[in-house]
């Protein structure tokens, strides 16, 4: 065991510098959130009660495909970094690793799986 | 870590609960859910993906009562984090710190998402003409 002070141990090292990188791409995912999240919700809303052929019609427009893409990108990625820090603040175990580790496999997973299948009713097939 | 007796600060417990404080662990509360709720949101789409006999599978169980109350708390869970959020960017460019403007915000938040809660649910049924 070492007699330093958790403080002494680190002072001097600086910064990881991956601080303001988080902090700022949660802030942009936020912010594009608005609008694509509030055009959603109103998406959604009409497209209730829907069958399989109208919600394909819908969504296969350019413009639809594609704010739907961004949305769907910024959502995970902001879930990813949300997630993150809940894990961070209250996992102080050595299941910390592994919890972050699933977080972001479960993140890039649904996205990646959510992107294409938007991607598949957009293109046909 | 060093192990050294310190006094702590007073636990949480100790606290009366405020607006500011209540909505803030909201916050975080509700953008877990909206993470769970992102379950559904890929379930959905992959399903659509894969046709339509896997789509009928999914507004099947959104329809049911569980989907209902699923997507009834989603909803909430939405519009509270961003609005909340919202306030949260106001911060960051450093405005709305004023004790007074913080409280008027914040019930703002929650009392703004309860109703677009509401309506979003009446348009929703007036969709689907009241059923």
């Amino acid at each position: 065991m070492s007699l330093r002070s958790p403080l002494g141990s680190v002072r001097g090292l600086g910064s990881a510098k991956h601080g303001l990188d988080h902090w700022w791409v949660q802030r942009m995912t936020a912010l594009a959130l608005i609008p694509l999240g509030l055009w959603l919700a109103a998406s959604l809303i009409s497209q209730v009660g829907a069958d399989h052929a109208a919600f394909k019609d819908w969504l296969g427009t350019p413009g639809r495909s594609v704010a739907m893409v961004l949305f769907l990108f910024a959502t995970f990625y902001h879930m990813k970094l949300g997630i993150q820090v809940i894990i961070e603040d209250y996992v102080h175990s050595h299941w910390h690793l592994v919890l972050q580790i699933c977080n972001s496999f479960v993140c890039i997973l649904l996205g990646t799986a959510s992107i294409f299948a938007v991607l598949k009713l957009a293109l046909g097939g | 870590m060093a192990q050294v007796e310190r006094p702590l600060s007073p636990h949480l417990q100790i606290y009366k609960p405020q607006i500011s404080s209540v909505l803030s662990i909201l916050h975080r509360m509700t953008g877990f859910g909206l993470g769970v709720g992102s379950l559904l949101l890929a379930w959905w789409l992959v399903a659509a993906a894969y046709g339509p006999d896997a789509f009928a599978v999914v507004q099947d169980f959104i329809s049911s009562w569980l989907g209902r109350l699923i997507l009834l708390g989603f909803t909430f869970c939405f519009f509270f984090h961003m609005a909340n959020g919202i306030r949260h960017l106001f911060w960051d460019i450093g405005k709305g710190f004023e004790i007074k403007t913080a409280d008027m915000t914040g019930w703002l938040a929650f009392l703004g998402a309860g109703a677009l809660t509401v309506l979003a649910w009446i348009a929703g049924y007036a969709m689907r003409g009241g059923s």
